[in-house]
């Protein structure tokens, strides 16, 4: 991916307020035209500094963004023709939708005739034709996203932000505006920098995703990478359900390693360039593990079942297994219920690829912490 | 609530009885002596005092004769005419002052912001005879004493931190994603402030300069340390009226200032009650 490609790009961005603490730090992240980038992470990690950096709204302290090509420093937030959607829509309360969304267009001078044609335009992209003259306060939530939407559209810029515009909805109406605002980034083909904290929002929804934590980049990848591949512990955690099983590698093989546990060896897939002795955390998908009697697996394990939890097409078993107290198994409900029952002792496997052996990330904060 | 009321032990009605004859003592101290003027503003014989008459309700005994004196006296119009223009222009620079103020300290990055604050409300409590007697001496160098700009400037600092609380306390409501929304959508900082943050505060704009206004209206202090006779204003009539010449007429004058009063008071809370986003609509321009 080529510089002249990236719409957005930030190249060793850092942001502090007080000089000490570094919200961000040391930030690459591009986005290609067209792309659907969703930055992704819990609060306080750096995801809605970045997008405010991004809008013009915060400066950053190091490093330098750009857009289309150009630094972006000097360039006031009005003149960098970003569309801009708010967490709490920010619709002007004293217009109406008309005159919310004619707005833009009044700044640049654009005649009523034409004005009203755009207006009434976008309204249909949103599917709220003839709302023109209704006041936000009139509307319900969905209706006031739609309409923040259809504002920060209708001047027609390539490149819009959205910063948990979907968080004040209920979910039904919430997954409803998944697909919309996903239609419509494809009708229009614009670039969007989304920010969430929600996992399953970002996935239903990104081309990539950036996971933010502490203020840097875990990883960027998309949603399938991200949770097929998570590259680190906080990944791992963070992405759907996990199993975390602590241990120290023994051998290290081209595709496998061998990792002891409380519980006995596991053979594992090594993501980083481990040497034997080293700590790590194994992760393993609930849904990847299996009844031993019916798959073959590189990894077999005997465990008495803690607890059990009927959910209609699959069940959900808790295990005490290689010192892992809570570690679950998902099974899909082909056995039939009853199969399994609490205090049953079962023998449960997975294969070496979906377990993956990630760097153990206490140890590397404890060696950050030495080293600071 | 009688039911409740029973049960209470006595010292509940102590308590209570004391609160009352307290609230009913300070209504009567502070409230009655304003009250009091109007009906004797009515009053047909040249006292200060209800006659005979006026307690028997005679119609006689009732007259608008100061009302009509005030009209017909050259004084007091000219009088009227001080106040309003010094009023009307000290009210004008407070409020832009006072708003733009107000803005500058809402924004978080500005620096000192606890001291420029004080320095801003410092007239509210400084006392007026030492900001008066400053002003003199300043005015009176620079040939502003005796005029009426130096009466409108000095009203304009009195006014000014009004303007500034009620801006700033509208500002806390407001919500700083509009402004920002605003930027976003191309409108420059100018363009902003006149269409999306201008008619959104205008409630706390407008209560800010009645009480500019007000202030203007009813200071005598100033007035007698820098006004010459020219720059007589209605306030500054009734404390010589009242030193000089013993006539009802200014209970008549005092009469519609309460009434006036009154009206402003009334106009603050209807802009308060209406709430901000209504009266934005209605305020908004174009």
């Amino acid at each position: 991916m080529g510089t002249a490609q990236s719409h957005v790009e930030f190249r060793g961005v850092g942001k502090t307020y007080d000089g000490r603490t570094m919200v961000v730090r040391d930030l690459d992240l591009r986005a290609r035209r067209g792309e659907f980038l969703t930055l992704l992470g819990p609060s306080g990690s750096g995801k809605t500094t970045c997008l405010m950096m991004l809008a013009g709204f915060e400066t950053p302290t190091e490093g330098e963004i750009r857009i289309a090509g150009r630094p972006v420093h000097d360039v006031p937030p009005r003149k960098r023709g970003i569309g801009m959607v708010f967490q709490n829509y920010a619709l002007f309360p004293h217009m109406t939708v008309g005159r919310n969304l004619s707005f833009p267009l009044e700044v640049r001078g654009m005649d009523a005739a034409r004005r009203a044609e755009c207006v009434r335009r976008v309204l249909a992209l949103v599917r709220l034709d003839g709302f023109e003259a209704r006041r936000p306060d009139e509307l319900s939530g969905g209706q006031q996203q739609r309409v923040a939407i259809a504002r920060a559209l209708v001047f027609e810029p390539d490149l819009v932000l959205m910063d948990e515009p979907l968080g004040a909805l209920d979910r039904r109406l919430r997954e409803e505006m998944q697909f919309e605002i996903r239609r419509i980034q494809r009708e229009l083909g614009v670039t969007v920098v989304y920010v969430t904290h929600d996992q399953q929002e970002a996935m239903a929804m990104s081309d990539r995703v950036a996971v933010f934590h502490r203020g840097r980049i875990e990883q960027v990848a998309s949603p399938e990478t991200l949770y097929e591949e998570p590259e680190g512990e906080f990944v791992a955690r963070f992405i759907g359900d996990n199993n975390l099983l602590r241990g120290r590698i023994v051998s290290v093989g081209p595709d496998t390693c061998e990792v002891e546990t409380p519980g006995g060896t596991v053979r594992a897939f090594p993501v980083h360039r481990h040497r034997p002795g080293d700590r790590t955390v194994l992760a393993i998908r609930p849904e990847r593990v299996g009844l031993a009697r019916t798959g073959v697996y590189s990894n077999i394990f005997e465990a008495d079942v803690e607890d059990i939890a009927f959910l209609g097409d699959h069940l959900r078993l808790r295990l005490d297994l290689c010192g892992n107290p809570a570690f679950i198994v998902k099974i899909p409900n082909t056995v039939g219920h009853g199969a399994v029952l609490r205090g049953d002792r079962i023998r449960v496997g997975w294969g070496a690829v979906d377990c993956r052996a990630l760097p153990d990330d206490e140890g590397a904060r404890a060696v950050e912490a030495v080293a600071a | 609530m009688a039911r409740s009321a029973e049960r209470r032990p006595f010292g509940d009605h102590l308590g209570r009885g004391l609160y009352l004859a307290f609230c009913v003592a300070v209504l009567v101290f502070l409230i009655a002596p304003m009250l009091v003027i109007v009906p004797l503003s009515f009053n047909a014989e040249p006292y200060f005092t209800f006659t005979e008459g006026m307690l028997r309700l005679d119609a006689d005994a009732w007259s608008l004769r100061w009302y009509r004196g005030i009209v017909a006296d050259d004084d007091w119009p000219r009088a009227l005419g001080n106040s309003l223009v010094i009023g009307v222009a000290a009210t004008a620079i407070a409020t832009a002052l006072g708003v733009l103020a107000a803005l500058g300290l809402a924004n978080p990055a500005m620096p000192g912001r606890v001291p420029v604050t004080a320095l801003l409300l410092s007239p509210m409590v400084t006392p007026l005879v030492i900001s008066a007697a400053g002003m003199f001496f300043f005015y009176s160098d620079l040939g502003l004493a005796q005029t009426h700009l130096g009466l409108i400037l000095a009203h304009a600092a009195l006014g000014a931190p009004f303007v500034v609380i009620t801006v700033t306390a509208t500002l806390a409501g407001f919500d700083g994603n509009l402004a920002r929304a605003a930027a976003s959508l191309g409108a420059a900082p100018p363009t902003v402030f006149r269409r999306v943050q201008l008619p959104l505060i205008a409630p706390g704009v407008i209560s800010g300069a009645l009480f500019a206004f007000a202030t203007s209206l009813d200071e005598v202090v100033t007035v007698l340390f820098l006004g010459g006779l020219e720059q007589r204003t209605i306030p500054r009539k009734m404390w010589s009226g009242i030193r000089e010449e013993i006539s009802p007429e200014i209970l008549a004058v005092a009469t519609i200032l309460v009434a006036f009063a009154l009206l402003l008071l009334g106009t603050v809370e209807w802009l308060r009650r209406r709430g901000g986003e209504r009266a934005a609509a209605r305020f908004r321009p174009g």
